[in-house]
């Protein structure tokens, strides 16, 4: 401790610096990450038992995106009606009142 | 709903009612297996999530700075859009990845700065519901802003350490993976297309209601 309050600022720093970065690259979790896959390879087969944790999953990502696609979609349509409706209404009370009426002929 | 409106969703419609078949005859890959086949639905869905960001962004700049009071209408589908898309992006990944990386999530550089962006838009939404006057102004600068994590999100699994499949993997894929994945973005890309157009036609005619509104109150 005497000695670093002994040691000039920027040599102070530039250790603080050194340490900071070896402790960077040197952490177990920067080195424990598994590399990514470079390309996709195609097989024919896969090992039986391998196939089935993953129908769950395949499954259940399918189902959420057909499930919350149609709910938007339903969504999206009820509120184009709504709104539709509500600028019709609105239109037909603009016009003046013997737009409506029949006794102009 | 006009006729081209129609069409497209008809087709869009038709392209995932098939969608299954296609996928399913995809051959599975060989350090994944089967789970892989999430991508077909993942990969394009990110591209949506991503496009309908830059959506956003522009149509917002085109009402902040060129006065284009339709351009709001856009920005707004197109930030409804990305929450969407987003959501199948951040749902699908994580059950991918459960499987081929044994973990559901990784606070990487390409997962992490998705998030974001999707936590922004969702933040872009609430404020144009909850903002009252003068949101308007204050969610375009948003989205302005967010637009531009686009393409931090975009390079992440390039410059960065991460466990993400990087942007190089698309084209180098072999033809019977390559055939249902481009048939998937081209079926969310009409998806999109079509979503987008009903969702702005909403904002348009909700505009139209609150112009009339005003008329009568004046």
């Amino acid at each position: 401790m005497r000695r670093l309050r002994a040691m000039p600022g920027r040599l102070k720093a530039a250790s603080t610096g050194a340490m900071l970065v070896l402790l960077l690259f040197t952490s177990p979790s920067a080195n424990a990450q598994p590399q990514p896959p470079k390309d996709f390879v195609a097989v024919d087969e896969t090992a039986p038992g391998e196939q089935i944790p993953a129908i769950p999953l395949v499954a259940t990502a399918y189902g959420f995106i057909w499930v919350v696609l149609l709910g938007y979609v339903w969504t999206l349509g009820r509120r184009l009606r709504k709104v539709e409706g509500e600028l019709a209404e609105l239109e037909s009370r603009r016009k003046p009142p013997f737009a409506n009426a029949t006794g102009g002929k | 709903m006009t006729r081209s409106t129609l069409y497209l969703l008809a087709l869009a419609a038709g392209m995932f009612a098939a969608a299954p078949w296609i996928i399913n005859a995809a051959p599975n890959e060989a350090t994944m297996g089967l789970v892989y086949k999430i991508y077909f639905f993942h990969m394009p869905s990110a591209w949506m999530f991503l496009i309908s960001a830059l959506v956003a962004g522009v149509a917002s700049a085109r009402f902040l700075f060129f006065k284009k009071a339709t351009a709001d209408g856009w920005a707004v589908a197109a930030a409804e859009l990305t929450v969407l898309f987003g959501s199948f992006t951040l749902v699908t990944g994580p059950l991918w990845a459960r499987r081929a990386w044994g973990v559901w999530w990784q606070w990487d550089a390409r997962l992490t700065s998705s998030l974001v962006l999707f936590l922004m838009f969702i933040a872009y939404l609430l404020l144009r519901r909850f903002g009252g006057p003068g949101s308007d102004k204050l969610g375009a600068g948003m989205a302005i802003f967010s637009m531009f994590n686009v393409i931090f999100v975009w390079v992440s699994v390039n410059y960065w350490r991460t466990i993400h499949p990087p942007t190089s993997v698309v084209p180098t894929l072999p033809v019977e993976m390559g055939i249902p994945l481009w048939y998937c973005v081209t079926a969310f890309t009409l998806l999109y297309i079509v979503l987008l157009r009903l969702r702005a036609r909403l904002e348009h005619q909700r505009a139209r209601v609150d112009e009339l509104y005003l008329a009568e109150e004046s």
